[in-house]
């Protein structure tokens, strides 16, 4: 037990922090995000080229970088600082682990490199219900597209919905159920060209401009075999849910660093703000408030890594297919929820204190805090906010017969 | 960055879950998950010779050099130790402000003689410390002492008088480490010392405060004409805030991990209760119980943060906001019990005032945001010190 940066793990966030402070200012996001790709795909293939983190825990047999969910988590908080627009959470959160955890060897070596290489963005569709209710548990009975076998194949059809630059990926991973078949079976994941005639693709404007949703519908498209991930005989639920589980702490850790940085630029901002002829730093109601925020983020810190590592434990014991999982790994389902929902929680506290602490320019369209406030609240919203992790874990805790808390 | 433990780890572990298995038992049976928080009062007798009973085998002060009469366990062994010594349901050290503070600091600041007179009593739970910082009049503020010790140079000893407040366990202990103004005049920070008292004297009176729990866990303590031997000094004359500030700093050490288990046997508690008692199909209540489970799992994290790295004294971070989240935690934990229990959580064990478990805890855990640094002083502290937020305006006195 380490936990602590090495330092090849600082020079990774170090390089990381300087690049992003070059392509990602506060204008850069505003330009990007006014449109409706949503990201600058100058920014992006430099980005691709130079720092390679597209690949970054790709293994290399699959010409990626072999690293681990450490390091990516550390080059996402970093981007979330930054509030960086780009397709990188949705190809490397969703959809290289969805390959990872989900495709056969061929369809790893069909897919892998070509993401590695930068050449492909990628997606995942899931939630595809007509009843919201459905829709915000982020679960199985989320998942109503249908896929009916026909040949060697199957025929694809329906309406997926909220999937993140679901209009630019140049690959869409989506699940879809065996018509008729309830909960949890029959639901298989398949990985098709995004650019297609016959799939509508359509941008949904949001809240949050600094990040792209589309709506994707399909109406019978047939799909070869090879195109169902993991074949007819793969996990289904269960293993996208791991897929879920592992974007859940990316995008905690994406939060983290929203969160960080607008706490420090509000601490900034509290110290160069004078009223009643001090900087209203130096009143006690806005440093307990500070203090407060400061824990939060710490917290948050520590169940990053943590999951962070325990993610590690799992890609790599899954790569090993040594069988015999460890109790580490055995924790991905908590330690996921854990970081999400404090995640989700601390990032939106702080995005609101900024507005608060920042006065009447908090409130204006200029300052920074609304984009941070903006992005808080949809990144909290996706794969299930704090409440829904909460019960999650509830579950686990209360509805099992042993009362185990160390679960 | 690495959160699991070497096969040799594993193998240490078995070794104390096995020894505590062998021995937390007959006699000792009594005392298992005893002596936590809110309940510190019970079995002194018997605690202090469970704890004889470990130094045998070399199982206190497993932190400390070995040179010291410690185990020297790396730090990874001693998150081991204190794991399964919570999980076995090990009780309350009596002797933690010995092995946690005492100790500690004069290893760090003490001379050769005074580690060989004070270090063996700590090690072979023989004798027993209290913390003499509180005053009435210097409590937040805690540089405003005003007990007085003088050196008598012709005697060869310190006389010491005034009076302390709030001190733990001071009718259990054999020691009190006292902060004391030895500079006629000094006001603040400056001028103080801190010096060794032996308790049991005639200059010493220890008198039990009843706290809100009907027990006395604290007391106060008056110094008239109290005498220590000139040696008793830590450092120099003068140097006692710096001393004072540095002990705080030993807190947060491994000892956490000892203190978050006793935590997670509470929280297992609750678990239990809620299950059985219907609690637990209670939306709000599952929130909170996840909740509940959520910060106790960040608090080992932080503490598995602290614990590795650089451990160079200086407090990073997650050291400075640890105080303030385990408090704030455990206060909330201690109403949680309560709502689980709902109407029954009125009901005393026994009359006329016999407190059940969780009634001390949801009592006890009142006190855990105010000693030791309340929350509103962690929060200036980290306001300050991590965040670089500007000093409260001084007033003069
Ligand atoms: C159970 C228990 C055990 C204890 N054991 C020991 C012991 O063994 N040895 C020992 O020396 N002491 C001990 N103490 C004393 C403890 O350290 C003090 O109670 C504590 O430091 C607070 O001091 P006080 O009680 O004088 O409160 P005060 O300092 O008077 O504080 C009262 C309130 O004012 C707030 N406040 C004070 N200053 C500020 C400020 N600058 N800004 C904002 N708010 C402020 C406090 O947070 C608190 O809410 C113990 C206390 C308890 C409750």
């Amino acid at each position: 037990m380490e936990f602590a940066f090495t330092e090849e793990q600082a020079m990774i966030r170090e390089s990381a922090a300087g690049y992003l402070q070059n392509i990602s200012t506060s204008a850069d996001v505003r330009r990007v995000m006014s449109t409706e790709q949503g990201y600058d795909p100058g920014v992006w293939s430099g980005l691709c080229r130079d720092m390679y983190w597209q690949a970054l825990h790709i293994p290399e047999a699959y010409g990626g970088l072999g690293l681990g969910y450490v390091e990516l988590a550390i080059i996402l908080e970093e981007m979330g600082k930054r509030l960086f627009c780009s397709p990188f959470l949705s190809t490397v959160a969703l959809g290289v682990n969805a390959l990872l955890v989900v495709a056969s060897e061929e369809q790893k070596q069909r897919w892998l490199p070509e993401i590695a290489e930068g050449r492909s963005t990628v997606s995942l569709g899931f939630i595809s219900s007509e009843d919201t209710q459905e829709n915000r548990q982020w679960g199985s009975a989320s998942v109503q597209s249908h896929a009916r076998k026909e040949g060697d194949g199957y025929v694809l059809s329906g309406s997926w919905h909220y999937v993140s630059d679901g209009h630019t990926a140049n690959v869409l991973i989506l699940a879809a159920r065996e018509k008729g078949v309830s909960i949890e079976d029959g639901i298989r994941l398949f990985v098709i060209a995004g650019d297609q005639d016959c799939i509508k693709r359509q941008w949904t404007p949001t809240m949050d401009q600094t990040r792209k949703l589309a709506r994707v519908d399909i109406d019978g498209l047939f799909v070869s075999a090879d195109c169902c991930l993991g074949g007819e005989e793969s996990a289904g639920w269960p293993a996208l849910e791991k897929v879920l589980q592992l974007s859940s702490i990316a995008s905690a850790a994406e939060q983290l660093g929203g969160a960080r940085q607008v706490m420090d630029l509000t601490i900034d901002y509290t110290q160069e703000r004078v009223q009643f002829n001090r900087p209203i730093a130096s009143f006690q109601a806005i440093k307990h408030r500070a203090a407060d925020m400061m824990l939060q983020v710490e917290c948050a810190t520590s169940a990053v890594y943590y999951a962070a590592c325990v993610a590690d434990e799992y890609l790599s014991e899954r790569s090993n297919t040594a069988g015999d999982s460890s109790k580490i790994s055995d924790e991905l389902l908590q330690a996921a929820s854990l970081a999400k929902a404090y995640c989700s929680d601390t990032f939106f506290h702080c995005a609101a204190e900024s507005i608060q602490l920042h006065g009447g320019v908090g409130f204006t369209w200029e300052y920074d805090p609304h984009l941070y406030f903006k992005r808080a609240r949809s990144s909290e919203q996706f794969l299930g906010a704090g409440d829904l992790h909460r019960e999650r874990i509830a579950s686990q805790l209360l509805d099992s017969s042993a009362a185990r808390s160390d679960v | 960055m690495k959160i699991s433990f070497s096969p040799e780890d594993e193998v240490f572990r078995r070794e104390v879950a096995d020894w505590l298995k062998e021995n937390l038992c007959g006699e000792f049976e009594q005392l298992r998950f005893r002596g936590g928080p809110g309940d510190e009062h019970r079995y002194p007798e018997e605690r202090k010779q469970w704890e004889q009973h470990m130094a045998q085998a070399g199982w206190l002060c497993v932190g400390w050099p070995q040179d010291y009469g410690g185990r020297g366990l790396s730090i990874n062994q001693q998150v081991i130790f204190n794991e399964e010594y919570a999980r076995a349901g090990g009780p309350g050290h009596m002797g933690h402000i010995g092995e946690g503070l005492a100790g500690p600091t004069i290893i760090a600041f003490g001379t050769k003689e005074q580690k060989q007179r004070f270090l063996p009593g700590i090690v072979n739970g023989t004798e027993y410390w209290c913390q003499g910082y509180s005053e009435p009049s210097a409590g937040s503020d805690l540089a405003n002492v005003k007990t007085r010790a003088v050196l008598n140079t012709e005697q060869g000893r310190w006389e010491i008088h005034g009076q302390k407040v709030w001190t733990s366990l001071a009718h259990e202990a054999d020691w009190c480490f006292v902060i004391a103004r030895t500079e006629p005049g000094s006001q603040g920070h400056k001028g103080l010392s801190f010096l060794l008292v032996p308790m049991d004297q005639m200059g010493v009176t220890v008198q039990p405060i009843e706290q809100l729990t009907g027990t006395s866990e604290f007391n106060e303590v008056f110094f008239d004409q109290a005498v220590t031997d000139a040696a008793n000094i830590i450092g120099k004359p003068g140097d006692g805030w710096k001393i004072a500030m540095a002990l705080l700093g030993f807190e947060r050490g491994v000892s956490t991990l000892g203190q978050q288990m006793q935590f997670k046997n509470e929280l297992d508690d609750i678990i239990r209760i809620a299950k059985t008692n219907g609690a637990a199909e209670d939306p709000a209540i599952r929130q909170r119980i996840a909740n509940a489970w959520i910060g106790l799992r960040i608090m080992r994290y932080n503490a598995l943060r602290m614990l590795s790295g650089e451990q160079d004294g200086a407090l990073r971070q997650e050291a400075m906001i640890y105080k303030l989240h385990w408090a704030t935690w455990h206060a909330e934990l201690g109403k949680l019990a309560m709502d689980v229990l709902g109407p029954e959580a009125e009901l005393l064990d026994r009359g006329p005032y016999e407190l059940t478990r969780l009634q001390s805890l949801f009592l006890f855990t009142r006190s855990d945001t105010i000693y030791g640094g309340s929350n509103e002083i962690q929060k200036n502290i980290i306001a300050e010190r991590a965040l670089g937020m500007p000093k409260e305006p001084k007033i003069t006195r």
